[in-house]
């Protein structure tokens, strides 16, 4: 309890950084938001109409006085209006990030489903050729960057079958599940390959390190079948780096997969933040990162925390 | 040279060995304008040509050499990937010693700017430097190298604290040693191994984050040839010309291969806990 208290206490200082972090460098961005926004229509305004969208948007402030509004809108749950979305951020943010959960959850389930037991198979056959093979796969898998899959994927439906991989209007998940998966599957795949491959490769090493440890041989000893070695001793055990590397994983995934979206042309949280950078969306990237940030963070603290529910010896924080 | 030969000794660290020797050889030629072809210019009238005798990997949408584009495009790949994480292992190893010595408030400052930075996805970060300063090269280098120097405070700093505790420390310092000398000689060279191994890995992630950004058209700019660049551009054409995809794909992948595997390799020769159980 003490352990989160302090690990929470650290948040704020953790966000406040981030939060100066982001704001001094999108305004370091060359150009202003307002002709960002308006393109070359941004020529047929007058001073006088340019000023009072500057002071809507309050980008007619110094910069600290800026960051202070900003700051003070945070803690009433207000994240500034988007000049590109002309809406308030959160909702612009909330928006996406149904999506780009969904596409997280999906990588995941994928990368677990397929990862450890391939890495289980391998570590209970070690040095055979089976193990070789698993290895490879994974050495491969594990070097194959996202977008060289997601072409290759979207090349071999289009040249091979003559699909094309559902695109389109998104439709969200409780509108049309359907519709919704056929969209995210593909991606999901996309991001999980390289996922699975890292947690065949940690699930493997973990159940190769607890199956020589002292209590494994002596369940053996004692006479418990191979199954249930592998199954009730050693596997709880071996889960902890798998939950670490999915965790964290799992984390940068919720922060948006931007060359993903952008290949399948998915409406997620990576692309929207890309989208703002490049529009000098100065709300959003900032309301967007912090949102990214205190994300990443939470699920890190879970993380944590769920290493204590899988092995009581660890005790956090007395290090 | 024993380690070259521990490497040699080790499959995995006899294939990478291999493939990074290789891509760094092209990358050489390339930057020395050794190219079949010259990478920019244009054979009109050999537009979309598939691969043959005289362009051996096609030629592109402007009739540009495609393997030529492919050398230079490592060529570029590498110069990134090595400044940044040349930048990367020395930013994060000065902090993480300086953490790690100085302890205290240094040591929370250092981390707590670290965590900041960590809370961001590296490919996020990257992004928004490269905004700021300009898509470019050294803009790449710089951006790449941000991203990857909290890992190696990490790396760095955990080890070195307890290497600080440690009685030949505590040695050193009755002698009187300096601490710039304990830093170095006890600290530092004690850190070698580790170090070795995260600068070979994180070669393979910052080919992957420059071909990224490039993919994304925030690296190399063209008409200079980038991987990521070349792969991005591929996407319209990928019925009509698959060369301009597959080449580029396997060209980024397999240098990432070599790398990783390379990296494996020298976890399992220089630490020998990591033994018991290569992954």
């Amino acid at each position: 309890m003490n352990y989160l208290m302090r690990r929470l206490a650290t948040f704020p200082l953790v966000l406040l950084g981030v939060s100066i972090l982001v704001f001094v460098a999108i305004r370091m961005v060359p150009g202003d938001s307002i002709t960002a926004m308006l393109g070359t229509e941004a020529g047929l305004l007058t001073p006088a109409q340019r000023d009072s969208l500057a002071a809507y948007f309050g980008t007619d402030q110094p910069w600290f006085v800026q960051y202070w509004r900003w700051i003070g809108g945070i803690l009433h749950g207000n994240l500034g209006i988007s000049v590109t979305y002309g809406r308030p951020v959160l909702d612009v943010i909330l928006e996406r990030f149904p999506l780009t959960l969904e596409l997280a959850v999906l990588s995941m389930v994928i990368a677990l489903a397929a990862g450890m037991p391939a890495g289980i198979y391998a570590a209970t056959h070690n040095e055979k050729l089976s193990d070789l093979g698993v290895r490879i796969a994974a050495m491969i898998g594990q070097s194959t960057p996202s977008f060289v899959l997601g072409l290759l994927i979207i090349y071999t439906l289009s040249a091979g079958f003559g699909v094309l991989p559902a695109m389109g209007e998104f439709a969200p998940l409780w509108q049309d599940p359907l519709r919704n998966l056929s969209q995210l599957i593909l991606p999901a795949i996309t991001l999980g390959f390289a996922f699975a491959a890292s947690v065949t490769r940690i699930s493997r090493s973990a159940m190769l390190d607890v199956l020589s440890d002292d209590y494994v041989r002596t369940a053996r000893s004692k006479g418990a079948s191979a199954r249930s070695v592998i199954w009730r001793h050693a596997l709880p055990n071996a889960l902890i780096p798998v939950v670490t590397l999915s965790g964290i994983e799992f984390g940068y995934l919720l922060g948006g997969a931007v060359i993903v979206e952008q290949i399948y042309a998915l409406p997620g949280l990576g692309r929207m933040v890309l989208d703002a950078i490049q529009q000098r969306d100065y709300a959003l990237v900032q309301g967007s990162v912090l949102f990214i940030a205190l994300n990443f963070m939470i699920v890190n603290l879970l993380v944590d925390l769920a290493y204590v529910a899988l092995d009581p010896r660890i005790r956090l924080g007395e290090s | 040279m024993r380690i070259l030969r521990a490497i040699f000794g080790h499959s995995s660290g006899r294939i990478g060995g291999v493939i990074v020797g290789v891509y760094i050889t092209v990358a050489m030629l390339a930057m020395l304008g050794l190219t079949p072809h010259n990478p920019i210019t244009q054979y009109r009238v050999d537009r979309l040509h598939a691969p043959n005798g005289v362009y051996w990997m096609g030629t592109d949408l402007f009739g540009r050499d495609v393997a030529s584009r492919l050398m230079a495009g490592i060529g570029q790949s590498f110069t990134v990937a090595f400044f940044s994480v040349a930048f990367a292992a020395l930013a994060g190893t000065v902090l993480g010693l300086a953490a790690a010595w100085l302890g205290r408030r240094w040591d929370g400052a250092v981390m707590r700017i670290m965590d900041v930075l960590l809370a961001f996805p590296a490919i996020l970060l990257a992004l928004l430097i490269v905004t700021v300063a300009g898509p470019g090269t050294w803009t790449s280098v710089v951006a790449i190298g941000i991203v990857y120097t909290p890992i190696f405070t990490r790396v760095v700093r955990g080890p070195a604290l307890s290497l600080k505790a440690r009685e030949f420390v505590d040695a050193a310092r009755t002698f009187g040693s300096s601490s710039g000398y304990i830093v170095t000689r006890h600290l530092l060279l004690n850190l070698v191994a580790p170090l070795t191994v995260q600068v070979t890995l994180a070669l393979a992630w910052s080919l992957l984050t420059e071909a990224g950004l490039s993919f994304l058209g925030l690296g190399t700019q063209p008409p200079a040839a980038s991987l990521g660049l070349m792969l991005s551009d591929s996407r319209n054409l990928m019925e009509t010309a698959p060369w301009l995809m597959i080449f580029p794909g396997l060209t980024i992948m397999i240098s990432i291969l070599g790398f990783n595997l390379l990296g494996d390799a020298l976890r399992d020769i220089l630490d020998p806990k990591m033994r018991r159980a290569p992954a």
